[in-house]
């Protein structure tokens, strides 16, 4: 019962090369992946090619394998996907449909287009907002929202056709730190909850500290590392492939290279706040000054010790 | 999820409505002469003060002016065939025929521009979408029109968040007409490519939210109907095409 990438290749119609050269990568159910490269580096083709938007609703070329639950995602048509594995993209503003006035009936689109009975179509909209905790929004215009809330109710709309998988392609990229805050403590929630299998690509590794277990390193279309998310997120190769580390980790590395030795607790004490932070990071005041407090009070000239806590606690 | 009913007109199905401001149209094209639109004006009118929207008609009317103005200079200068001069103005000569034919096309056009007024003050798109998309309008009909009718406030809000960076790299934008015509470019150029570069990306996201299963679509909301609405439906609709009919036919001799 898996999500399944095996030996994918993929290449846009009418373009002459492959972007994704024999991607393997698995998300199992109420697991989250993280997906970290460089801008080009394939993260949005995975996107689509593991949701089977691609080749099934853009056309293109895909060699290898990629299954839902052991069925190749080539044997089933684009409303058949839209059950067993929802897409979110970047911007929210484009994943409403446009048509409804409220939010309940933009989350009701999907599974009135199934042709659902008209009380299954109330239970999964509710059962939808309610899992991601926005009831309150329920009434209100889709297009009025804040960045965040307009994310949650996209994600909420594809959720209300009860996707065994999500695959969520840099979901927070236009969101303030709040608004990704709310959607990074919604899927945490989801994966938790529901059994969902979440893939996740994202730039803001905090984000995935705080909620992947496994991360996924891409570049040029190939992965280059993959593993337990502490462990690729905490490894020194990280930045030469354009992806910044989480700033646990930035920050042990300088302090490592400065001699300051740390409590092995205060990097849980970090990690937590980060987790709790998400997205916002080092950004945040409380961590800021947690941080300022760590550099301040460690007693120079003893070396970090590897392990003791990490991105990931 | 249903709105209360404000008023008895507006509490109307909105199919209903819907045939009313077609017939109401129907008749003043169709029926020839001044009997068609002016009847089909005194409706509207008492239909206006009756829903309580007269004054919010107002502005529908002043948006014919352009064409009205239009009509009024071709006819009355241009009619083919008339020679009812009324009065020499250098080269120009109004025709009585031309006037006449003016005023009643005049008349037509508000007729018209006023029905639609009627419908969309007393009936939410989204009623109406769902009543026609229950009686089976397809699914990729009702998304049309109901995004197209979505999108003009979103389109503004983009046009002025468009204008306003525009302005604050020093594109002057008000001002005479010749400033604003020079501001429309680098307006309508970020809206266009922006507009098409959403494109994929919505097409996508419908995808994935099985836009395009074969099942009926279910309908969310079902509006009150009665037996007495549907009898005048088709009464409305089959009465107009008589009308249009008659007046081909030559049969109605009405002024």
């Amino acid at each position: 019962m898996t999500l399944a990438l095996a030996g994918a290749r993929y290449r846009y119609a009418g373009t002459p090369r492959d972007v994704l050269d024999g991607v393997d990568l698995e998300v199992e159910p109420g697991r989250v992946v993280g997906l970290v490269g460089a801008n080009e580096s394939g993260k949005s083709t995975v996107c689509l090619v593991a949701s089977g938007l691609a080749p099934a609703s853009i056309g293109g070329r895909l060699e290898g394998s990629v299954t839902m639950d052991g069925v190749e995602t080539r044997s089933l048509k684009p409303h058949e996907l839209a059950q067993r594995c929802g897409v979110l993209f970047q911007n929210p503003t484009t994943q409403l449909s446009g048509t409804a006035v409220t939010v309940f009936e933009e989350l009701a689109f999907g599974p009135r287009n199934l042709g659902l009975e008209i009380g299954e179509v109330v239970a999964r909209v509710e059962w939808a907002l309610e899992t991601l905790g926005i009831g309150a929004l329920a009434p209100k215009d889709p297009v009025r929202l804040s960045g965040g809330q307009a994310q949650l109710v996209a994600l909420a709309s594809v959720l209300a056709l009860r996707p065994a998988y999500l695959v969520l392609d840099e979901p927070t990229s236009q969101l303030d730190p709040q608004g990704t805050r709310l959607v990074g403590e919604a899927l945490t929630r989801l994966a938790g909850e529901t059994n969902t299998g979440i893939l996740i690509a994202e730039h803001k590794t905090e984000l995935l500290a705080a909620m992947a277990q496994r991360v996924v390193v891409l570049d040029a279309g190939r992965v280059t590392e993959s593993g337990p998310a502490a462990e690729v997120l905490g490894d020194v190769r990280l930045s030469e492939l354009g992806v910044e580390p989480p700033a646990t980790v930035r920050l042990r590395r300088a302090l490592s290279e400065a001699g300051v030795s740390v409590e092995p607790g205060v990097w849980a004490v970090l990690a937590t706040a980060e987790s709790r932070g998400s997205s916002a990071g080092l950004q945040e005041p409380g961590l800021q000054e947690t941080r300022m407090q760590v550099v301040s009070s460690g007693p120079p000239g003893v070396s970090d010790r590897p392990g003791a806590g990490g991105g990931r606690a | 999820m249903l709105r209360p009913p404000q008023g008895t007109y507006h509490a109307l199905n909105p199919t209903t409505k819907l045939v009313i401001a077609f017939a109401e149209a129907a008749v003043a094209f169709g029926v020839r002469g001044w009997t068609g639109p002016i009847v089909v004006l005194l409706v509207l009118t008492l239909t206006a003060f009756a829903a309580g929207v007269a004054r919010r008609m107002v502005p529908f009317a002043l948006a014919t002016i352009p064409l009205v103005i239009s009509i009024l200079l071709v006819n009355t200068l241009l009619y083919p065939g008339a020679t009812d001069v009324i009065v020499r103005i250098g080269p120009l000569a109004p025709t009585g025929s031309g006037l006449t034919a003016a005023l009643q096309a005049t008349l037509r056009v508000v007729a018209f521009a006023l029905s639609a007024a009627i419908l969309g003050l007393t009936t939410p798109t989204d009623d109406l979408l769902s009543d026609l998309e229950r009686r089976g309008l397809g699914r990729r009909g009702t998304f049309v029109i109901g995004s197209a009718i979505r999108m003009v406030p979103r389109m503004g809000e983009r046009a002025g968040e468009i204008t306003d960076s525009q302005r604050a790299r020093g594109m002057d934008t008000q001002g005479s007409v010749l400033r604003r015509v020079r501001g429309i470019i680098p307006l309508a150029g970020p809206m266009i490519f922006g507009a098409l570069t959403e494109v994929e990306e919505q097409s996508m996201a419908l995808e994935a939210r099985a836009f395009s299963a074969p099942a009926h679509r279910t309908v969310l909301r079902t509006l009150p109907d009665s037996g007495s609405q549907r009898a005048a439906r088709w009464i409305l609709f089959l009465g107009a095409l008589a009308a249009i009919a008659a007046e081909i036919a030559g049969v109605l001799h009405l002024p």
